[in-house]
């Protein structure tokens, strides 16, 4: 797949809108917004150019998966769905109030969400039945799903990495958000995860590493899938845990924050390349 | 008919049936090669067979899962409950060997948490059968509800005929050898395969001159509340009788019906308290503990009698292991 000077550049508009939707997200309760920027730009590149799917398709069983197993960052969904007009834009000002099903995880009750998620581990198997049943049913629609790095400490991911290639799914392709963090510590700090290629190939799964902000490479890598007929494809996506604000980048006290409103307007104008934010509020600490 | 010929009619009436296991096939062995890729067997891998399962009912599909009742619902809890449970997803969760039947195995392989796992998920249904007729008359009723089901797999051979067709949520009754009118001395209510013993407890407690109905619950999940109140109003002596731990099962689902509704009633529960089974052999795993009619019927006598509360089946040593 050729980009075109046009389509990178609508690629990043979105992705701005995507994370201003994030950073307003980050405010009044908070959310887990260090993770949320890293994989935006992946989501906005899967739902723009190659996901199956659109507001007309949510039903339709020929429509490609997307499921979103690390659920913590689903503002970068929201923010992608609400662009792309799965939802009202006026709902995500819903986040974290009962009146509406807008939290800090995933759930069915918002359009164009295929399941909840928020315990990590779950979605690489349930992307496994999704991509059994299409496959018993010769259909031609494929299953994504995004983990997280520290989400590989999970046991169940590699019993599901087993069984998938087991059972030949090349209609499965799961994408690493590799943030290099886990809540507030370096996953190489904590139970190191490097070399990842090897295991996964060892696992059984053809395996390609792209940087994760990077439309082209993207446009690459997902335009070759499956990487191999009868195996699963796994794409390791290096991207940066708050990418877009250099206030917050690569931080380990970025991870979960609630902003004060003066704060949000500060990084809504770092993100358009203004000023670096002076931030007060404190992340939420787990260690 | 057996489990695996009812399933696999099921599975040829209704495309919509998965068959699953985690490399657990005792009870379902002539399936793959009639079920084709119907047939899934993920190796020894619950979690990622709940997980799957889900995903399959989301396609539209209901998945039949099988392995052990105490890998399934404890080492796939989770998956059970926020993938099967928060979706309300219809799938059914098959667990073998529940309670005394994983007989020589030893704790680990010992589900008796099961029924307080289960039924501590909302929107999941348990199904208990007392035997091989009840668990196939039962299976299309739970495929027909649209429900998630944990089914207490028992493939035990009939001995005593049923006497009212299943339905979910409805137990069934086998009458005392009281007048209509009379009200019981006991009344013994039990599930799955000790029903069994309850009836041949039955007869000898009958033989002594006492009046005793039984009642074989059949689903926990949702319980037949009238006929366990009705057991209470009845009855001198309510037994509930399980092969479960004390703690959240049968012997717990009457006693928040009673906190619930402001009464108190005698019961006497016969369950394993705070503790694992001996392995053996099943039937000596019964004598050991007590779960022999014989000895089940020493036991209720004894309640009866004694005013005191003072329990035999609750004051046996602890089984620990050395």
């Amino acid at each position: 797949m050729e980009l075109s000077y046009n389509e990178i550049q609508n690629l990043e508009t979105l992705s701005l809108k995507v994370r201003e939707h994030i950073i307003r997200m980050s405010t009044d309760g908070g959310c887990f917004i260090g993770a949320s920027l890293s994989c935006a730009d992946l989501i906005v590149f899967l739902y723009s150019k190659v996901l199956h799917i659109s507001p007309d398709l949510v039903i339709d069983p020929n429509r490609d998966y997307f499921f979103l197993s690390k659920g913590h960052d689903v503002p970068a969904l929201y923010g992608t769905l609400a662009e792309l007009g799965f939802i009202d834009r006026e709902r995500l000002k819903n986040h974290l109030k009962t009146s509406d099903s807008i939290y800090w995880h995933p759930n069915r009750a918002v359009n164009g969400i295929e399941f909840h998620s928020g315990s990590l581990g779950h979605l690489l198997s349930v992307a496994i039945g999704v991509a059994m049943d299409i496959k018993m049913r010769g259909g031609k629609n494929s299953v994504f799903v995004i983990l997280g790095d520290g989400e590989l400490n999970e046991g169940s991911i590699w019993e599901g990495l087993l069984v998938a290639a087991s059972k030949k799914l090349d209609n499965l392709i799961a994408i690493v958000d590799r943030n290099e963090f886990q809540a507030n510590i370096r996953t190489e700090d904590l139970v190191p995860l490097e070399p990842l290629e090897p295991k996964f190939e060892a696992f059984g799964w053809k395996t390609k590493r792209i940087n994760g902000h990077d439309f082209t490479q993207m446009a690459n890598v997902f335009s070759s899938f499956p990487f191999e007929a009868n195996a699963p494809s796994i794409v390791i996506a290096d991207t940066i845990r708050g990418k877009g604000l250099p206030s917050i980048e690569a931080r380990a006290d970025r991870w979960f924050v609630n902003f004060t409103h003066d704060e949000v307007d500060m990084l809504i104008n770092e993100l358009h390349g203004d000023v670096v934010s002076n931030l007060t509020s404190e992340t939420l600490m787990v260690r | 008919m057996i489990y695996e010929e009812k399933l696999l009619e099921l599975a040829q009436e209704d495309e919509r049936i998965i068959v699953m296991t985690a490399e657990n096939r005792a009870a379902i062995r002539n399936l793959p090669e009639k079920l084709g890729d119907r047939f899934i067997d993920v190796g020894i891998a619950e979690m990622t067979m709940v997980g799957a399962a889900a995903g399959l009912a989301l396609r539209g599909r209901v998945p039949v899962v099988h392995a052990l009742a105490a890998f399934l619902t404890l080492r796939a809890y989770e998956f059970i409950r926020s993938d099967v449970g928060i979706g309300n997803l219809p799938v059914i969760l098959v667990g073998g060997v529940p309670g005394f039947l994983s007989d020589g195995n030893g704790p680990t392989h010992q589900a008796l948490e099961d029924i307080a796992l289960m039924r501590g998920i909302p929107n999941m249904g348990v199904f208990c059968p007392a035997d091989e007729d009840e668990l196939t008359e039962g299976l299309p009723h739970l495929i027909i509800s649209g429900k998630p089901f944990y089914v207490r797999y028992n493939s035990s051979i009939c001995q005593v005929p049923h006497t009212i067709p299943f339905e979910i949520g409805k137990a069934e009754a086998y009458p005392s050898n009281a007048e209509p009118d009379e009200a019981e001395d006991v009344t013994i209510l039990t599930y799955g395969f000790l029903l069994e013993q309850a009836l041949r407890v039955q007869e000898i407690l009958e033989s002594d001159g006492f009046a005793v109905r039984v009642i074989n619950m059949r689903t926990l999940s949702p319980i037949d509340e009238e006929m366990i109140f009705d057991a209470i109003e009845r009855s001198q002596l309510v037994v509930t009788l399980e092969d479960h731990f004390l703690t959240g099962g049968l012997y717990s689902i009457v006693s928040e019906l009673l906190l619930r509704d402001g009464m108190a009633a005698d019961i006497l529960p016969i369950a394993l308290n705070n503790r694992w089974f001996k392995p053996g052999l099943l039937k000596d795993v019964l004598q050991y503990e007590g779960f022999t009619a014989e000895k089940i019927a020493a036991n209720i006598k004894e309640g009866f009698e004694d005013e005191s509360d003072e329990l035999d089946i609750l004051s046996q040593e602890l089984y620990t292991l050395n």
